[in-house]
């Protein structure tokens, strides 16, 4: 969370919110926040940490253990209409990649904006080249496009 | 956030808004329970719920559906004060 919380900045920036969920009380949240990560980013997580005792919300989500009674690690990007675009979800020794999630969030306002017209392929991210899907692209990607462009 | 007086009594869970459907099973799963089908999938409307949270040193409220318009990543974790 700590990690999350040092790009908020970017985040709000894009124009999201970020909303963590644990099983943790609300009283736990602003224990944690005041005794560790206060320490390991200035300010500590500016953003709302809800607690979902009964697992509720996990439940719902499918991220909830109910053997373990608590939730994984799970990330959903959910676009202003409220639809859900993308879904990570990981059991708790990984942590996240918050630069993978950031250029995830960057790629599906790319393409909202575009109004669908332009799509991000691999490995995409601000500056680099779009596809405009349509009849005259089909079977033509390869002449548009270089599987190198996929990585840095 | 709404911000929330807070008592001494157990803070309450969290309440999933929309009701999720009862699915008939078919025919070879008769005499199964029915089951709740409330995956969450991309591409569909994230589930709206409402939970008490802190925040700058205030407890509140959040609401999903209060943040409609606006990109929201939703970041569940294992729990406070665990390692990664």
């Amino acid at each position: 969370m700590a990690a999350v919380a040092s790009k908020y900045k970017d985040i709000k920036e894009l124009g999201a919110e970020i909303l963590s969920v644990s099983v943790d009380s609300h009283f736990v949240h602003k224990m944690w926040q005041d005794n560790e990560l206060s320490k390991m980013v200035k300010g500590g997580v500016p953003f709302p940490m809800l607690s979902d005792g009964p697992g509720n919300i996990g439940k719902v989500y499918g991220v909830y253990d109910e053997n373990a009674g608590v939730e994984m690690r799970g990330r959903f990007i959910i676009d202003p209409d409220g639809v859900v675009q993308a879904i990570e979800i990981m059991t708790p020794p990984v942590g996240r990649n918050v630069v993978e999630m950031v250029r995830q969030l960057q790629a599906f306002q790319h393409v909202r904006n575009t109004n669908g017209a332009e799509a991000t392929p691999s490995g995409w991210r601000p500056g680099k080249g779009t596809l405009n899907p349509g009849p005259d692209l089909v079977g033509k990607v390869w002449e548009v496009w270089n599987v190198e462009n996929a990585f840095d | 956030m709404k911000e929330l007086k807070i008592g001494c009594g157990k803070p309450t869970g969290a309440t999933v808004g929309e009701k999720t459907e009862k699915v008939k099973l078919p025919d070879q799963a008769q005499g199964r329970k029915e089951m709740d089908m409330s995956v969450v999938r991309v591409g569909q409307k994230a589930p709206d719920f409402e939970a008490p949270a802190y925040q700058d040193g205030k407890f509140g409220q959040v609401k999903l559906s209060d943040y409609l318009g606006k990109w929201v990543i939703l970041c569940f974790y294992p729990g406070d004060f665990t390692f990664v």
